[in-house]
C-alpha cells in the first residue's frame, strides 16, 4: 500500500508554497495515502511500447501574425493587484537577510 | 411562479420574435424567481440585476429596430463563476479570489454579450472546479432543487441547479471530468461537454488545460444546441480551439426530435455500468437503451477495457496540471494577500500564508497530489504511466467508434447523494466521475440527458451519449431522440417539486 507520511506532505506543501498547520498535515496525510493507493493501480498497465498522450489534439505550435493588437491598460492590469506603485505590482521583499 | 420562467429558451426566443414578450419582462421574471428561491438553493454567488436589465433594454431596442443580434437575443443566461466577466466578480468559488473583478471578458462571455443574452449572474461551483458536489465552494454549498438536503452535483452544481429550478433558462458550465454532465444527471437537466477545442477556453480560469471544456447547461437538447451555436467556433485567442467547422447542432437536435434513429449503431459500454451502479440508475438506463432500439437504432455491447484505469489516470493528470496552474495564485498580481504574523515577511512567506488561508481542503489535497506525481522519482511511475493510459483510452474509443456511431452509459453511478455524505472521503467523491472521465481524457464530446427518476428514491437519472471527436451533432441527435421519446411517455418534462 502506498503510504505518505506527514513529513512527506510537509515537504510537498513546502514545494507548493503552502503553509500547512500540524492539524492540516495530520488530516491530509492519511487521505492522500488512500488516494495514492487507488491511483497506484496504474503502474504496469501500459507497456514501454505505448506512447504517452499529453493532449487530446495533435497540435504543434500555433502562431499568429506579428501585428500589434490592443491589450490591457496598466490601470486595468493593476486594478486587481493587492498592492501597486508607479504602474508596477508592489511585492514584499524578495531577498533574504543574507542576500 | 411566472409562466415565463417555465418556458424553454427556444420558446422564449419565439415569444420575443413574435412580440408577445420583451427581454426586460422575461429577464425581470427570472430575477424575481432568483429572489424567491435562491435563498434556499444558493445557486448564485453573484446576481447582477442592474447589468442584466440594462442588457435586456438594449436587446429590446435592437429588436424594435428590426435587428436582433442572434436567435437568442434577449434570452437571459447564468454563467459559472470560473469564467472571467469584465466588471463582474469572478471567484471560482475560492476565498483566494474574493473580491476580484476581471478587467476583461472570457471569449465565451464576450460572445454571449455580442449575441444579446443578458447575464443574470455568476453561479456557484466547487473551488476551482475541483469536486462533484459543489460542497467545496468557499461560499457554502448549492442545494439540489429536487431535495434540498442533497447535492446538485459538481463542480457546476450552481449552473445546473439554477436551470433546474427555473432561475435561468440557460447556463454555461465547464467540464474537466464531468462537471457539466454529472450535475445535469443529478438535477434532471441537459448538459453537454463539446469536443475538446470546440469552445474557446480564453478567460476560463484553468483547472487542467488538456481536459477543460466549456459547454451548455439547459433543460432541453434543442436549447443546448442553440447555445452551442452562440459560444462555439474557433477563437484566435485560444490556440487549442479547433478551426474545424462542426455540423449544425440545431439541425441535429431537430432531426433527433423526430424520434427516428433508423440505421444508427449504438454501443453500450460494458465497463460503464453494472456493479457499483445504483439499481434505479441501471433500470432507467436500460429503459433508455430500449427506447433507442424502438426508434430504429441497432444496439450492441462494446468493450473498452482500458476505461477501468481512467479514474486513476485522471486523478494523476488532473492534479499534476492543476498544481502547476494554481501556482499563479501567488498574492502578488490578483486576489487576496495575507500577511503572516512575523516581522518583515518575504514575498515567499506572504505567498505561503496566502495560499494556506486562501485555498480550501480539496484544492490543497490536489495541489499536493500533483506535486507528488510530478516529483523526481515518482514521475515515471505515476504521471508518465497516466499519460500512457490516456493513449490506451483514446485507442479504446477509436476501436469502439469503428463498430458503432455513438456510445452510451449512465452519466453517474448514483442519483444525488446527501450533503456532507462524502465530504471527508475524497475517494468516494471521485468515484462519481467514473463514467464521465474517459471523454475528457480522449477529448470526445458527451451529453447527459434526463432519463427519468430512480424508483427507489424519486431522484433524476442521467443518460450519457458519447461520440467521436468533432461529431458533436450525434450527441444532439441521439439526445434529442431520447428526450422526445421519454417525454411522450411522461406527457412532458419532469420537473422538481415546488
Amino acid at each position: 500500500m502506498a503510504q505518505i507520511s506527514a513529513d512527506e506532505v510537509r515537504h510537498l506543501a513546502d514545494l507548493a508554497r503552502i503553509d500547512l498547520s500540524d492539524a492540516e498535515l495530520e488530516h491530509l496525510a492519511p487521505q492522500l495515502s488512500v488516494i495514492l493507493d487507488a491511483v497506484a493501480s496504474i503502474s504496469g498497465v501500459a507497456g514501454d511500447d505505448v506512447p504517452p498522450t499529453s493532449h487530446p489534439l495533435p497540435l504543434t505550435n500555433v502562431f499568429r501574425e506579428d501585428v500589434v493588437t490592443p491589450g490591457l491598460s496598466p490601470e486595468d492590469a493593476l486594478a486587481g493587484a493587492p498592492d501597486a506603485q508607479e504602474q508596477r505590482f508592489a511585492v514584499p521583499r524578495i531577498l533574504g537577510d543574507e542576500q | 411562479m411566472s409562466d415565463l420562467t417555465r418556458r424553454t429558451a427556444a420558446e422564449l426566443a419565439d415569444a420575443l420574435a413574435d412580440g408577445s414578450t420583451t427581454s426586460v419582462e422575461l429577464t425581470q421574471a427570472h430575477l424575481d424567481r432568483i429572489g424567491a428561491v435562491d435563498g434556499a438553493l444558493h445557486a448564485f454567488l453573484h446576481v447582477d440585476a442592474e447589468g442584466a436589465l440594462a442588457a435586456a433594454r438594449a436587446s429590446d431596442e435592437r429588436r424594435a429596430a428590426g435587428s436582433p443580434a442572434s436567435a437568442l437575443d434577449g434570452v437571459p443566461i447564468a454563467v459559472k463563476d470560473v469564467l472571467a466577466t469584465k466588471g463582474l466578480p469572478t471567484t471560482c468559488g475560492s476565498r483566494i479570489l474574493e473580491g476580484w473583478v476581471p478587467p476583461y471578458d472570457a471569449t465565451v462571455v464576450a460572445r454571449l454579450r455580442a449575441a444579446g443574452l443578458p447575464i443574470l449572474g455568476k453561479t456557484n461551483m466547487d473551488e476551482f472546479a475541483m469536486g462533484s458536489s459543489t460542497e467545496h465552494s468557499a461560499y457554502g454549498p448549492t442545494h439540489n432543487p429536487w431535495d434540498h438536503d442533497r447535492i446538485p452535483g459538481g463542480s457546476g452544481g450552481g449552473s445546473a441547479a439554477a436551470v433546474a429550478a427555473f432561475e435561468a433558462p440557460l447556463a454555461v458550465g465547464t467540464d474537466t471530468g464531468g462537471s457539466i454532465r454529472q450535475p445535469g444527471a443529478v438535477t434532471g437537466t441537459v448538459g453537454i461537454k463539446p469536443t475538446y477545442g470546440a469552445v474557446s477556453r480564453y478567460g476560463l480560469v484553468a483547472l487542467a488545460n488538456s481536459l477543460d471544456q466549456v459547454g451548455p447547461v439547459t433543460r432541453t437538447v434543442l436549447d443546448a444546441a442553440l447555445l452551442q451555436q452562440v459560444i462555439g467556433g474557433h477563437d484566435p485567442l485560444d490556440s487549442t480551439s479547433t478551426t474545424e467547422v462542426l455540423a449544425d447542432p440545431v439541425e441535429a437536435a431537430r432531426a433527433g426530435a423526430t424520434g427516428d434513429l433508423s440505421g444508427l449503431r449504438v454501443g453500450v459500454v460494458a465497463e460503464l455500468g453494472g456493479e457499483g451502479y445504483q439499481a434505479g440508475v441501471r433500470q432507467r438506463f436500460d429503459e433508455g437503451v430500449e427506447l433507442l432500439r424502438s426508434a430504429g437504432a441497432e444496439v450492441v455491447e462494446v468493450s473498452c477495457p482500458s476505461f477501468v484505469h481512467a479514474l486513476a489516470a485522471y486523478y494523476l493528470i488532473l492534479p499534476a496540471e492543476a498544481s502547476s496552474n494554481l501556482a499563479r495564485f501567488d498574492a502578488m498580481r490578483y486576489g487576496i494577500r495575507v500577511m503572516p504574523e512575523q516581522e518583515s515577511p518575504s514575498a515567499e512567506d506572504v505567498m505561503r500564508a496566502t495560499r494556506d488561508a486562501g485555498f480550501g481542503d480539496e484544492v490543497k489535497r490536489r495541489i499536493i497530489l500533483g506535486t507528488y506525481a510530478l516529483s523526481s522519482g515518482y514521475y515515471d511511475a505515476y504521471y508518465g504511466q497516466a499519460q500512457k493510459v490516456r493513449t490506451l483510452i483514446s485507442r479504446d474509443f477509436a476501436a469502439a467508434f469503428e463498430q458503432v456511431d455513438v456510445l452510451v452509459s449512465p452519466t453517474a453511478p448514483t442519483t444525488a447523494f446527501k450533503l456532507g455524505e462524502k465530504l471527508d472521503d475524497p475517494l468516494a467523491m471521485y468515484l462519481n466521475d467514473l463514467a464521465t472521465i474517459p471523454a475528457n481524457l480522449a477529448g470526445v464530446p458527451g451529453i447527459s440527458v434526463p432519463a427519468g427518476l430512480a424508483p427507489e428514491d424519486g431522484l433524476p437519472v442521467g443518460f450519457q451519449v458519447l461520440a467521436p471527436a468533432l461529431a458533436d451533432d450525434r450527441c444532439y441527435r441521439v439526445g434529442a431522440a431520447l428526450e422526445a421519446l421519454l417525454q411522450q411517455q411522461w406527457g412532458g418534462p419532469q420537473t422538481p417539486p415546488e
